[in-house]
């Protein structure tokens, strides 16, 4: 994972709230086997709408969404941040998160970050004024600057420490490699192995068919 | 002060403590993977240039997507074929042993880890899948995780995870004739809702759990997750030992000694304290069905769907209310007389061999009713290949049912082996979603007995309910 200190990037106000993760991702993209190129899945119930905030050429490229408060609420699917992620979303931000969401999206090296509604609708303003306009986000700091407003936004300790080290969860626990190590040292001799695969006789399956 | 068995197994498997708000580091004993949750953990690892650290603590099954028939004909369906097709990809190129579809040792993955002694007690057992809870039956901590999770177990081992909390279910006294663990524990859910055990691990315990078979204590363990809990379990005592001994993996000489007598150790201390207990009679139990579309939405058989208007709590009215409208049902009317068009015999919950024989004998000598279909899905091809050497399949072919390949079919409907719109099923699964077993479908969750009475009679039944009007021809029953 990348190391995240401070990001610039265009803003993007969707002045939504309750952005379930259905509206992130439709379920039929659920099928799919690869966990890249999801770009095109994000938002895809809204896409089709000229309209929509991210089809304006201003907010096109933008990497900070600035949503209404409980997003990404819903299913749990993991696919949600993956998609903002493979758009090019680097920073979510919204007065509250869906827990999930949020745990998902820690785990992921996207920033949620949490803000008053009532500096959510100043970023609003300024972005809708400006379209294209960017924000600094400093996780260092906890702030968030567009032009001459900044807020503060709250992110939990552990994660913080995790995204501005770089540090994805398996990066972390690799980290205590040693320790694994050690324990599987001292790892019982009776504890079942899957391999090599001990079995019955190999027996032929009959194919059932269908009656009638 | 004593410790609960699930602290037990929490302290044993402790690769490190959590400091500063750190989750603990928890090392997993064995990781099952099967095609629907695991293709993007996989994916995940080949794009960090990572390796599985113990392909030899890791196994994996086709069961989901796979057909119950032609299973020797390329699969129809493209997107579980492409499932399918991944694994099988990702199992080569990772090292896993997987079993494929026509393997004899292929089938529902919480069914072919105990059955190929890969399950056992003091063990930590995780998979991408929340019915992993079954394999709390051997007193062993299992429990289901997210797609992340798989690959952070695929790559380390270990999991990062905060402690649950522990909760007591006492199920006291003796089993009522015609009543089972699948009543034990849809009586459970009903009792303490579907968002009860949230946070817990539940550890079964009294009398009425200690007398259930292995296959039995799997099935309570298994819908633990229907009551929101993480994890069941069971402690693990001669019936555990004895189902272990003799199976593919299990220890063998010393070993099996020195894993008996470790095993021993797997109780809740006298002392030991839960954060919460709950009590139940058994002897008050009957034969238990849902009447709703979430699982603790249950009812004995005897009584009646139940009047939303009698419920005091507004959310759950209103709760009713629709489960009511979906399900197609009027307040009042007795469960017994609802017409099934449908009947599901299968799953991890109730689809190995026990299961098979106790419906057998119920169905043996009789007729099925004309307008229900009875679907027999067997939790794995070894299930079958049992059922077929003891001539079950010849028992429920003539009693005219449908036969078919192992895999998780209409538990969950991912295969051809759905419910229409508005079909009604008596089903042994887990769950009772709306359109879980296809759109529309309308779903009853039940224990193989029920199933089994059922198919006979085409409404809701019990086996005592055969008695009276019994049309018996052959054997007995
Ligand atoms: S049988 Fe049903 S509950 Fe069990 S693993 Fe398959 S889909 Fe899940």
């Amino acid at each position: 994972m990348e190391k995240f200190t401070t990001h610039t990037g265009a803003g993007v106000p969707l002045r939504r709230s309750n952005v379930d993760t259905d509206q992130i991702i439709p379920a039929v993209y659920l099928k799919r086997v690869t966990r890249t190129g999801f770009e095109d899945a994000l938002f895809a119930a809204w896409r089709g709408d000229e309209n929509f905030i991210l089809n304006q050429e201003a907010y096109k490229n933008g990497t900070v969404l600035v949503t209404g408060p409980d997003f990404g609420t819903g299913s749990s699917r993991e696919h949600a941040v993956w998609a903002l992620k493979d758009y090019g979303f680097k920073v979510v931000i919204a007065s509250r998160f869906a827990d999930i969401f949020r745990g998902n999206s820690g785990k992921q090296g996207l920033l949620a970050a949490v803000v008053e509604q009532s500096d959510i609708e100043l970023l609003w303003k300024a972005l809708e004024a400006e379209p294209g306009k960017e924000l600094t986000v400093s996780l260092e700091d906890r702030t968030v600057t567009c032009g001459d407003i900044t807020v503060s936004f709250e992110v939990d300790d552990y994660v913080r420490w995790r995204l501005m080290e770089g540090l994805d969860d398996i990066g972390l626990t690799l980290k205590h490699e040693e320790d694994i190590t050690a324990f599987e040292g001292t790892r019982d001799a009776w504890r079942p192995k899957t391999l090599p695969a001990k079995t019955e006789p190999k027996e032929h399956i009959e194919a059932a068919r269908p009656v009638n | 002060m004593g410790t609960t068995l699930a602290e037990k197994l929490w302290a044993s498997h402790l690769v490190r403590q959590g400091e500063d708000g750190a989750p603990d580091l928890i090392y997993i004993d064995l990781h099952m993977c099967h095609e629907v949750t695991s293709p993007q953990a996989f994916e995940g690892l080949r794009l960090a240039g990572r390796q599985v650290r113990r392909p030899d603590l890791t196994i994996a099954t086709e069961d989901h997507n796979t057909p119950t028939l032609d299973i020797d004909k390329p699969i129809a369906d493209l997107t579980s074929r492409t499932q399918i097709d991944t694994l099988r990809n990702n199992a080569k190129e990772f090292g896993i042993r997987l079993h494929s579809l026509g393997d004899a040792d292929q089938g529902v993955v919480h069914v072919v880890g105990p059955q190929l002694g890969l399950t056992m007690p003091g063990m930590t057992v995780v998979c991408g899948d929340s019915h992993t809870s079954t394999h709390g039956a051997f007193g062993a901590l299992a429990f289901g995780i997210g797609t992340s999770e798989v690959e952070h177990v695929l790559a380390t081992q270990t999991l990062p995870l905060k402690p649950f909390k522990t909760m007591a279910i006492n199920v006291n006294g003796e089993l009522p004739e015609g009543t089972t663990a699948k009543d034990i524990i849809l009586a459970v859910i009903a009792k303490i809702g579907t968002g009860g055990g949230q946070g817990y691990v539940l550890e079964y315990r009294g009398e009425a759990i200690k007398s259930l078979s292995m296959e039995a204590r799997m099935t309570v363990c298994n819908m633990s997750i229907e009551a929101g809990a993480r994890a069941g379990l069971i402690a693990p005592d001669e019936t555990t030992f004895e189902y272990v001994k003799g199976r593919p993996h299990a220890p063998e000489g010393a070993d099996w000694d020195a894993a008996v007598e470790n095993w021993k150790g797997l109780v809740t201390d006298e002392d030991a304290t839960f954060d919460t207990e709950v009590t139940l009679e058994a002897s008050d139990l009957e034969p238990f069905v849902t009447w709703g579309t979430n699982p603790g939405q249950g009812l004995p058989l005897s009584a009646n769907v139940p009047n939303p208007e009698d419920i005091a709590d507004a959310d759950q009215r209103e709760a009713a209310e629709n489960a009511l409208k979906y399900m197609g049902l009027t307040p009042g009317q007795p469960l017994r007389t609802l017409d099934i068009d449908t009947v599901f015999l299968g799953s991890c919950t109730n689809g190995r061999i026990e299961d098979l024989r106790a419906a057998a004998e119920i169905i043996q000598g009789r007729t099925k009713a004309p307008n229900t279909r009875f679907l027999v899905v067997p939790g794995s091809a070894r299930v079958r290949l049992q059922a077929e050497a003891e001539g079950l399949d010849k028992v429920f072919i003539d009693f005219g049912a449908e036969w078919r390949n192992a895999g998780c079919s209409m538990c969950l409907g991912m295969n051809p082996d759905q419910l229409k719109p508005e079909e009604r099923s008596a089903s042994t699964s887990n769950r009772n979603f709306e359109g879980r077993q296809g759109k529309g479908g309308r779903t009853h969750l039940v224990s193989p007995l029920v199933a089994a009475a059922t198919a006979v009679r085409g409404t809701l039944s019990s086996p005592a309910d055969l008695e009276d009007a019994d049309v018996l021809v052959g054997a007995s029953a």
